[in-house]
């Protein structure tokens, strides 16, 4: 018979060796919460982010409430920006286009991407599907910006696609400047990721439920509507929020590649920061932005984690 | 399910199709960056090096460029230092608020960019640090930090608990089980955690480009240059800082891996 290992002989808790303390001493763990080596872990990340994450973001909130007179801005509480901003046509046509958009690219993506997902989960070998989501992972972190100009340059009206719609007499098919060169980029930015969580929630389905449906003479498409698309369900719906808040997020597709014409959140976020210097409303519009945020990320892991009716 | 076959060819070809989709831009922007037409469309003009000689002869890019590889380096060593302490406290500790703690440190790449930016150029110019390049640091360590962390967790959960209590039961304290068992353990995480960060910091241009001022990132830079008109120079930019951010991201799934298959053995 093995011996056990001679340490697994005492007793540790909380990374304290029991055998070596007066039992008194550690008969209250709240009275070992004060050790300076737990906190020298624990502490940094929570002064970093109540600094520089927890603050700058209630600061904004409160920064709603200012006012910019002659270009200086007075750190009062008044309601002003708020009523301004909700009272422009602009803004509410710039928040109605924005959801819109980010709805839309939410559905492309999620579209696009499942049947990409559905082969790399069970079309393909175990390898493949490594290197195929070690590949995804790569644009995730690469220059997003750098890869909106190509596209700016491949859609163009004298750009790649048109030269090659022109060789073949073709009439060039306006891209840039439209809700599609806006979806193009979108994607840019979301398919990658949409693909790898889909991906993931899709190859972790049980595969004995997806050969009971078969063995019991279920089609293919219908095994994918009532088994593998319901239990694979947390982890679509988590891409598809992600996707959404990128989309409605993001400034570079709506600027470069959909002419910003209406703009959307982001881009009244720039102009009224940058060529406005009216900090207060762009506040305004960030705040609203959270706040829609919130409500459908809230809205969306109700739903992913909401337990099917019991039939 | 005879013509099962036939649907993976299609779907396996749909994958394909959907890869190169994704690729495409980068693509592009590398062959263009040695076309030598001004304005990049097909059929491709004649082999050039032209733009890349121009952009090296810019001490614009230069400038940009030494800003960013401060701002990468920065942040890299930051967020994975804090990222660590996070993953290992997640790791070790239960405490009372830990869901808070932890969503307090893994909600920043969540919140857009956008809004991120503002709130930091408010926030900055309140404390008076608005312009420098350590605002910039700063900023994108709040946003590289989880990622760091998230790295770093999932090492730790491969370690064997006993592993750290067998230190200290040979008499080791805590601090020299951490120098000795932990970091050791984990160092192809961190190295893998060090090369993510500076990616993502090589490549964030929001946050950049409000805080920065007149201390240009590389990716502000090219903002710039893009708002004015289009300008194939950025092709040859653009290929430079695709070249460093794939590197990056390769080297650090390379050690990401490189710890699975040593943690199998």
């Amino acid at each position: 018979m093995r011996q056990p290992p001679r340490y697994l002989t005492f007793r540790v808790y909380q990374g304290v060796d029991l055998s070596q303390l007066n039992p008194v001493q550690n008969a209250s763990p709240t009275e070992r919460r004060m050790d300076i080596f737990a906190l020298t872990w624990r502490l940094p990340i929570i002064v970093w982010q109540i600094l520089f994450f927890v603050g700058p973001l209630l600061f904004m909130v409160a920064m709603s409430f200012f006012l910019v007179k002659n270009y200086v801005m007075q750190e009062t509480f008044v309601f002003d920006n708020w009523s301004k901003m909700f009272s422009r046509g602009y803004f509410r046509d710039s928040y109605f286009l924005t959801l819109f958009l980010a709805t839309l690219s939410t559905i492309v993506a999620s579209l696009v991407a499942f049947p990409a997902s559905f082969a790399l989960a069970f079309k393909v070998s175990e390898s493949t599907r490594r290197w195929a989501l070690f590949l995804l992972i790569i644009p995730f972190f690469t220059s997003y910006l750098v890869r909106i100009f190509a596209w700016y340059v491949i859609l163009a009206e004298s750009g790649a696609i048109n030269a090659v719609l022109s060789t073949i007499g073709l009439r060039p098919y306006t891209m840039l400047n439209t809700k599609f060169g806006t979806i193009v980029g979108y994607m840019t930015l979301t398919l990658p990721l949409v693909v790898v969580l889909q991906t993931f929630s899709l190859a972790n389905v049980d595969r004995n439920l997806v050969q009971a449906a078969h063995n019991l003479g279920c089609s293919p498409w219908r095994t994918v509507y009532t088994v593998i698309i319901p239990l694979a369900k947390t982890g679509l719906i988590v891409a598809a929020l992600f996707c959404f808040i990128l989309s409605f997020g993001d400034f570079v597709s709506p600027y470069y590649l959909g002419g910003s014409k209406p703009p959307t959140l982001p881009i009244l976020i720039i102009d009224t920061t940058k060529s406005g210097q009216q900090w207060p409303r762009a506040a305004v519009i960030a705040v609203v932005m959270m706040a829609t945020l919130i409500t459908i990320a809230f809205a969306a892991i109700t739903l992913a984690y909401r337990k099917r009716a019991s039939r | 399910m005879r013509s099962s076959s036939f649907l993976s060819g299609i779907l396996r070809g749909y994958t394909v199709l959907m890869f190169a989709f994704v690729f495409a831009p980068i693509a592009f922007s590398v062959i263009f960056s040695f076309n030598s037409a001004r304005f990049p469309t097909i059929p491709l003009e004649s082999f050039t090096l032209h733009w890349y000689q121009t952009i090296w002869a810019d001490p614009d890019v230069w400038e940009a460029l030494r800003n960013s590889v401060i701002v990468s380096l920065c942040t890299s060593v930051l967020a994975t230092a804090l990222g660590f302490a996070t993953a290992y406290t997640d790791y070790r500790y239960n405490f009372r608020f830990k869901s808070a703690y932890l969503a307090l440190v893994l909600l920043p790449p969540t919140i857009p960019l956008i809004i991120m930016a503002l709130a930091m150029l408010a926030w900055f110019s309140k404390i008076g640090a608005s312009g420098e390049l350590w605002s910039i640091i700063i900023a994108h360590t709040v946003l590289a930090a989880p990622f760091a962390m998230a790295i770093t967790r999932l090492r730790l959960n491969q370690m064997d608990k006993d592993l750290e209590s067998a230190a200290w039961n040979l008499g080791a304290s805590e601090w020299r089980a951490m120098r000795e068992v932990i970091i050791p353990f984990c160092k192809p995480a961190l190295i893998s955690a060090a090369f993510l960060t500076a990616a993502v910091s090589f490549d964030e241009f929001a946050i950049a480009w409000f805080v920065s001022g007149l201390n240009k990132t590389v990716p502000v830079l090219i903002l710039e240059i893009v708002q004015g008109n289009i300008d194939p120079q950025v092709n040859a930019i653009g290929t430079l800082v695709f070249m460093v951010s794939i590197t990056l991201v390769v080297a650090a799934q390379v050690f990401f891996s490189l710890r699975q298959s040593k943690s199998s053995t």
